[in-house]
């Protein structure tokens, strides 16, 4: 029988298969944040249980916590209140954990691949949908709710029935200007936000092996936006360097028969997919949405689209709901849409890479009038390295605020919101209908799009400044 | 966990895909620590208008819905974050079963940790079932998960099927953590060969 990636990491973890098809699946590696972890902490506290595998659990605060000076706290009692019961919680049950004012301290799905904690063939969950960032490295990686946060605490498993096998393979190279994020958008665009439900996506392709790993986690991250639980990559020498030497990843021998493994993980040859699409990457230009969804994308030289030219009449009806929300005109430009904010950071677009493609764009220009614009750095991790490269000035100089990691203007749960009617081009995941604040409008893109943005005042096509 | 048996109640509906987790409880609501007390906040950008006071154009909003134990919605429903909160926030409200198209996948798993049954029938039979709930406290739905069966105000009933495992746990009311307990031996089992087969594989020291 021949294999895909998934299928292999899959029969690899499975402890029992029950009678109609649903598995005991042994998890490697369990993220905790303080949102979706209270209640199952307290779950095992009221049933006297223990966390079955402390060693394979890691925790850290991201979601609520603000991006300003954290030095004396948090301000806003019930997100401190968050904070302080998940350290509580990992002090009881033994949980390892970097604190708010670590270093490592950083957005979770940052923080995983970038110490090394995330590796290829494991399965990897976390009470959040963006889980699937982790499948970049070749692995497992999926979102859950806080009932499973507690089953793999206690047990270290998880019962799940198998997904379906997607292949996403894009052919050729991406146009200069055109990057991971324009990528993904435009899978998503093609495929919607519920073509990959039921499904685990693998990419494959030129374009996908060309991208470096933060371009490849940044596709993997917005998996779920197609509706797939995960996204994988073959693990490659890409991989291989960039995990080579990270602080928790196995050393010298260990590491050499951790990747003679991880080359067993890529799909075998002829290996079936249920369902296959294929993009050719040079059709791709620097992506926007203009919608509360991210299916409703376009290049940044395209038109918002008119509700009158779609027949079925939900579906009309949805559009028509979404530009009234977004304040937009059917055939309106896209490229010249004013902006009042820029956001840059989230677990799709905060990592170091990320960060030197704003500055490019930001280095000896200036943010437009009027326009707040914040760069959130992933993890401390990520905020000194671009600090010691000296990016930090680059957009301090240019008018860009600079902050400490967090989710920060990704979600809304924590100071950094939109106000209502505030248009925001970001770089995070969701456009959904109040997802930055309420009756904020959210334009999803890529760094450089979001940097040009700030500079111009409105959306621009990034290929104009070269 | 509260068993689902059979449910017959008022049923709201909200003819509208994509619904995602962010509308039925915007993260700003996500800042507890209870499993309750998230059923004011259900849907509340739809729900309140920016000074918190209640639209009267939304369904939820409206006399016999305020009662609703039923759901009606299209395609795609609950996509976006893994959040438990909404179906905390459903059941809450009192809603215990949603009627759609298609879930989205981490939505559809969290409904059956909390005793809340999502149903997947086809578009047009969902669009039958608005039809029917726009009648209000004088069209009520039964949803009968023993005979997977839908039963419309008329008396008709329309078969849905659900996965064996998850439906016989809902009947039960059963945890899946205590079933899982029941394997530990294989569990210690598997994790001693895993070792054996990966012992590259590292632990996670206390920092």
């Amino acid at each position: 029988m021949k294999r895909t990636l998934f299928d292999k990491v899959w029969d690899a973890h499975v402890v029992e298969r029950l009678e109609d098809g649903t598995c005991l699946l042994y998890i490697d590696r369990h993220l905790v944040h303080e949102v979706t972890s209270p209640q199952a902490f307290e779950g095992l506290r009221m049933a006297g249980r223990k966390v079955r595998r402390p060693e394979g659990t890691i925790a850290v605060t991201d979601h609520n916590v603000p991006t300003s000076d954290r030095r004396h706290g948090i301000e806003e009692p019930e997100s401190r209140l968050q904070v302080e019961t998940l350290e509580r919680n990992v002090a009881e049950f033994g949980v390892p954990y970097f604190p708010l004012l670590d270093a490592r301290q950083g957005i979770v799905h940052i923080v995983g691949p970038e110490q090394g904690i995330s590796l290829p063939g494991m399965t990897i969950v976390c009470g959040d949908s963006h889980t699937s960032t982790h499948g970049a490295l070749g692995a497992l990686a999926f979102g859950i709710g806080t009932s499973e946060v507690e089953h793999v605490l206690a047990t270290q498993t998880l019962l799940q029935r198998p997904a379906k096998n997607m292949l996403v393979r894009i052919d050729g190279a991406l146009q200069p200007g055109v990057t991971a994020k324009d990528l993904v958008l435009a899978v998503i665009g093609r495929i919607g936000t519920a073509g990959g439900t039921g499904h685990v996506i693998e990419y494959s392709g030129e374009a996908i092996r060309a991208l470096d790993m933060a371009g490849r986690l940044t596709v993997c991250n917005m998996s779920i936006e197609a509706g797939a639980r995960a996204g994988m990559i073959a693990p490659d020498e890409t991989t291989f360097a960039y995990i080579e030497g990270r602080p928790y990843a196995p050393k010298g021998a260990d590491f050499a028969r951790a990747v003679a493994y991880w080359r067993g993980l890529a799909a075998d040859e002829g290996a079936a997919y249920d369902r296959t699409v294929v993009l050719d990457a040079a059709d791709i230009a620097p992506m926007v949405t203009w919608g509360t969804s991210p299916e409703t994308v376009a290049p940044i030289d395209g038109v918002v689209p008119d509700p009158a030219a779609i027949a079925d009449e939900s579906k009309r009806t949805d559009m028509q709901r979404m530009l009234a929300y977004m304040a937009l005109q059917p055939g309106q430009e896209l490229a010249g849409i004013p902006i009042d904010v820029v956001f840059i950071g989230s677990c799709t677009n905060a990592r170091i890479e990320d960060i030197r493609a704003a500055a490019s764009i930001a280095r000896g220009r200036l943010v437009a009038k009027g326009v707040r614009a914040m760069v959130v750095p992933g993890s401390g991790l990520v905020k000194l390295a671009a600090e010691a490269e000296g990016l930090d000035k680059v957009l301090i100089e240019a008018g860009f605020e600079w902050r400490e990691p967090g989710c920060s203007m990704c979600l809304g749960m924590n100071p950094d919101k939109l106000t209502p009617g505030q248009r925001c081009a970001s770089t995070s995941n969701r456009n959904f209908e109040g997802r930055q604040g309420p009756g904020g409008r959210t334009h999803l893109l890529s760094p450089a799009m979001a940097a040009a943005a700030a500079v111009a005042g409105h959306l621009v096509d990034v290929r104009s400044y070269g | 966990m509260q068993a689902f048996t059979i449910l017959t109640g008022i049923a709201a509906p909200l003819p509208m895909a994509n619904v995602d987790t962010d509308k039925i409880i915007p993260a700003r609501f996500l800042k507890t620590i209870k499993r309750s007390g998230l059923g004011e906040h259900l849907f509340a950008g739809m729900r309140y208008d920016e000074a918190g006071q209640e639209r009267a154009d939304f369904v939820l909003n409206q006399a016999p819905y305020r009662q609703a134990g039923i759901l009606i919605a299209h395609e795609n429903f609950g996509c976006g974050s893994s959040r438990e909160h909404a179906p905390w926030a459903l059941l809450d409200f009192g809603i215990r079963c949603v009627i759609a198209p298609d879930f989205a996948d981490i939505f559809y798993n969290n409904c059956f940790k909390n005793g809340v049954l999502p149903v997947r029938l086809p578009r047009e039979i969902c669009d039958v079932l608005i039809e029917d709930s726009r009648l209000g406290a004088n069209a009520r739905i039964t949803v009968d998960l023993e005979r997977q069966v839908v039963a419309r105000p008329n008396g008709e009933q329309i078969p849905f099927d659900t996965d064996p495992l998850r439906r016989k746990m809902l009947l039960e009311g059963q945890d899946e953590i205590g079933l899982t307990l029941g394997s530990m031996n294989a569990i210690d089992d598997f994790e001693t060969r895993r070792r054996q087969e990966t012992p590259w594989m590292p632990a996670i020291p206390l920092a």
